[in-house]
């Protein structure tokens, strides 16, 4: 059987959305997002323009795989953060838990304040999403108990 | 792992297409990209060798319409075949919603078949999961070369349970979109049970 699915309710959504602007504002970052593990985005918070965030977020996590994978193999559990530095624009991610927490920003900040401002809110983000994967399911008010053979054939018409 | 969004109203799931080498894992994808309107799907980004084999994944989010309100988004990936990619493997299965194991229906790719079915079942074993239990499709790709094996054979050999068994021609589509409903609703339905 599949995990259990993660459930994001609207409060939930903004509270995280609040704290990606905030780190985004403290960190003079270009974009701040928050991506489940296995890829999937959470939240994004800034000038996301034509970025494609869909695609950026499935990369990073791969990439904290591929790393993670590399740090098991010399004996250390995973490498926390990971920061890829180009000529204009820079990629930092923080691992946190089951999350990652990456931030996109350019000559207006720099690689020791957005990891300074990351790890400030890391502990917050943790115990946010720790509540959200640990709220008790209520399948009553899931829009999918009711869902019918005709709701999924009518997808592929 | 399936992702349900109240704000955004969407619901995103993860679904691995697995296989041995050159069974046309990256064609089932690429047909997918290129018969879906541009609106419906994202980009398809491959992380292949200058040879075009595919090296990490191949990855493409689709949109699908609307369930309940709800957008449904499938983010498609597939694994690198070749038996030395194995740490790669192990990583896409991360969070997997649904599988799809394409065989090659060719008579000297048997042994890669079964190979690449205990490989896929004991990299799932690794991350917990049990295939018995998991959204599942086998299909049969090829169809089309002379030196196959007849589909019956070929489904009594890889059959593992009573997963939905589609033939096809990836290379020219055929029966690549009925795969990807066979798994889908599959998926879709685990979300009414909870």
């Amino acid at each position: 059987m599949a995990d259990t699915p993660i459930t994001l309710h609207e409060r939930q959504y903004h509270q995280l959305k609040a704290v990606l602007a905030r780190l985004r504002m403290d960190s003079s970052a270009r974009v701040v997002f928050l991506v489940d593990k296995d890829g999937q985005e959470i939240a994004v918070q800034g000038e996301i323009g034509n970025l494609d965030t869909t695609s950026l977020a499935s990369l990073a996590a791969g990439n904290v795989a591929a790393t993670g994978g590399m740090a098991q193999l010399i004996g250390e559990k995973e490498f926390p953060t990971l920061s890829h530095e180009g000529a204009h624009e820079s990629i930092h991610i923080s691992v946190i838990g089951r999350m990652l927490l990456i931030v996109v920003f350019d000559e207006r900040s720099s690689l020791g304040l957005v990891k300074l401002r990351s790890k400030q809110v890391s502990q917050q983000l943790a115990a946010m999403m720790e509540e959200i994967v640990n709220a008790p399911k209520d399948d009553s008010d899931s829009p999918f108990a009711g869902i019918t053979d005709e709701d999924i054939d009518s997808l592929f018409q | 792992m399936t992702f349900i969004n109240y704000a955004s109203r969407e619901i995103n799931c993860k679904i691995v297409y697995y296989g041995p080498g050159l069974c046309g894992k990256t064609t089932n994808l690429q047909h997918i990209f290129e018969a879906t309107a541009p609106q419906a799907r994202g980009k398809l980004i491959s992380l292949a060798t200058e040879t075009d084999r595919t090296l990490f994944f191949d990855f493409m989010p689709l949109e699908l319409g609307t369930v309940r309100g709800f957008k449904t988004r499938f983010h498609l990936y597939t694994v690198p075949g070749q038996v030395f990619y194995d740490a790669s493997r192990k990583l896409i299965l991360k969070g997997v919603d649904g599988v799809v194991f394409v065989a090659d229906s060719q008579e000297e790719r048997m042994d890669a078949n079964i190979e690449s079915l205990y490989n896929l079942e004991e990299n799932l074993k690794a991350q917990g999961y049990d295939l018995m239990k998991l959204p599942y499709v086998l299909q049969l790709n090829k169809r089309d070369l002379p030196n196959i094996i007849p589909a019956a054979d070929l489904a009594a050999e890889l059959k593992r349970k009573e997963e939905p068994v589609v033939e096809a021609v990836a290379s020219s589509g055929a029966g690549v979109f009925d795969t990807l409903k066979a798994v889908a609703k599959q998926v879709l339905t685990e979300l009414r049970k909870g």
